[in-house]
């Protein structure tokens, strides 16, 4: 028996590592080389919509609710410390620092990323990409490429969105329904919220969130098996592997960044 | 016999294996330059993979394949995509990319690799649809298409740049018999009129060998024969003529191994 698990553990241990290996190389192969600009930005441009422009609207009202969520909690709360004067730092604080680039992660991995390894992965199994292979195409340069771009701008993008809605949304439930004074509300804001150490850091999050997205998209799409079962199964571990990997390293950057 | 300074391809004792599974155990064969070679086997035998070994998409776990002279598996990654400009794969389902119209489907290639002006891009996609009959269908998407209709677009898109060499997959794999007849035909034509070399992989028998210039058989990781159509339809070999006069049984039985029948029926009961 613990011959058999120590087995077991080696055999996914060597797995995830050449796994990680082959997913770096895809990165390598995709993204080192010399650009052709006139070739890959209109791709670029037609991926920039379908991940990004295309999940706006979730993140705008994903982004309001959770705003406005804040805003009721938050002032439940605070009022019994008559501190309701601090609901602006509350929900404009914890929106930019964590809230906006995770959630907005987290729902970019469930509407682009799943999209993006659904994409790639029935590009394999009709056999499109050893098409392009054989035409001489390089597929990694050609449909990876521009989609992890496209993903990698869109995300601090979206997230932004996201913030700023948020902001709004804690706003208008604690200003204009529950009746919190609108100069208070901003004032507080203004004073509590630091360019750097809020909006900055909260940009750099989410641009690491972008790239992890992306870059399990794509591998998984990539790597996976090319059939029915082989594309449902990636695009599962698509969500479920950038959304754990995006809330671990979230910890480990806050731990960095506000310690 | 084929003369090895005639051949485009060498494929010089290869081994290929998948896992624990040997497809390809120590195989020579030559590809005349210029002709059409047909590879036969029963399913599964690797004739798939013998074409990505040529195409440098696999690489052989020892032996070389040499084409024109050139060590493919050795070649680096910007070398090898360089080569591939030179040849060609039909696809068994054609491949074609969804997204796109015919149109587009078959300027992609002279897109990607040239810097023609689009009138002249138009001028010989327009040509190339016209050799496959099917310039009435340039604006329609892949999904407008019958699978036979695919694959003749696919053809039309694997000559846009007019290789050397073109490998079809399966070309004949479900189709009606005119889709059938029109593919064969329109294979016989590119190598004729454009000295196409052509390897046909295919378990279409008798449709092949009858264009076919030079067979080989492949089976269990070996060739079994090689010749042309009439010295292969002779052979006397009972793997090859049970395999070419499509016999249901014979040196391959057909029960899959088992142990003994009444054995298995009695343990129902």
């Amino acid at each position: 028996m613990p011959l058999s698990l120590i087995q077991s553990l080696g055999r996914r241990g060597v797995s995830f590592f050449t796994a990680l290996g082959r997913a770096l190389l895809m990165l390598l192969h995709s993204l080192v080389g010399k650009p052709n600009f006139r070739r890959h930005f209109p791709i670029f441009v037609e991926q920039l919509y379908a991940t990004g422009v295309q999940s706006v609207m979730i993140i705008i009202v994903s982004g309001l609710f959770i705003g406005m969520v804040l805003g009721l909690q938050g002032y439940n709360v605070l009022v019994q410390f008559k501190a309701e004067a601090s609901l602006g730092p509350l929900v404009s604080l914890s929106i930019l620092r964590e809230l906006g680039p995770v959630v907005a992660a987290l729902l970019f991995a469930g509407r682009a990323g799943s999209a993006l390894t659904a994409e790639i992965g029935l590009m394999k199994a009709t056999e499109q990409l050893s098409s392009l292979e054989m035409m001489a195409v390089d597929p990694l340069r050609r449909v990876i490429s521009p989609r992890f771009w496209a993903g990698f701008v869109s995300l601090p993008l979206l997230t932004f969105m996201f913030s700023l809605v948020g902001i709004f949304g804690g706003k208008m439930v604690g200003v204009d329904w529950l009746g919190i004074d609108e100069g208070t509300f901003w004032t507080g804001t203004q004073a509590a919220v630091e360019f750097y150490q809020d909006i900055v850091q909260g940009m750099v999050k989410s641009v690491l969130f972008a790239f992890i997205v992306c870059w399990v998209a794509l591998f998984n799409g990539y790597s996976c098996l090319p059939t029915a079962a082989g594309i449902s199964r990636a695009t599962t571990d698509t969500v479920v592997h950038s959304s754990l990997l995006v809330l671990g390293f979230d910890f480990v950057l806050t731990a960095l960044m506000f310690n | 016999m084929i003369q090895p300074q005639d051949s485009l391809i060498r494929i010089e004792n290869v081994t290929f294996s998948r896992g624990f599974r040997k497809i390809y155990d120590n195989v020579s064969m030559h590809i005349p330059r210029g002709r059409i070679t047909a590879v036969l086997g029963p399913s599964g035998t690797g004739k798939t993979t013998l074409l990505r070994l040529i195409g440098g998409q696999l690489k052989p776990d020892s032996g070389d394949i040499l084409y024109d002279g050139i060590s493919v598996p050795s070649l680096s990654r910007s070398k090898l995509y360089e080569l591939r400009r030179k040849m060609s794969m039909l696809f068994q389902s054609g491949a074609l990319f969804t997204g796109m119209s015919v149109f587009d489907n078959v300027a992609f290639p002279l897109r990607e690799h040239t810097e023609l002006p689009e009138e002249l891009i138009r001028t010989l996609v327009l040509m190339k649809l016209e050799t496959v009959g099917l310039r009435g269908a340039a604006s329609l998407m892949p999904s407008e298409l019958s699978g036979g209709m695919a694959r003749r677009a696919a053809l039309a898109r694997a000559v846009a740049l007019d290789p050397e060499l073109i490998m079809y997959d399966e070309p004949l794999t479900g189709q009606d018999p005119i889709t059938m007849a029109v593919l064969l035909k329109l294979i016989k034509e590119l190598n004729t009129t454009l000295g196409i070399t052509s390897v046909v992989v295919s378990h279409d028998v008798s449709e092949v060998l009858s264009i076919a210039d030079w067979v080989y058989l492949v089976s269990g990781g070996r060739v079994l024969a090689q010749g042309t159509p009439d010295q292969l339809r002779e052979e006397k070999h009972p793997d090859v003529h049970q395999f070419v006069h499509g016999l249901p049984d014979g040196a391959v039985p057909f029960h899959y191994p088992a142990g003994s029948y009444l054995e298995d029926l009695r343990q129902c009961h």
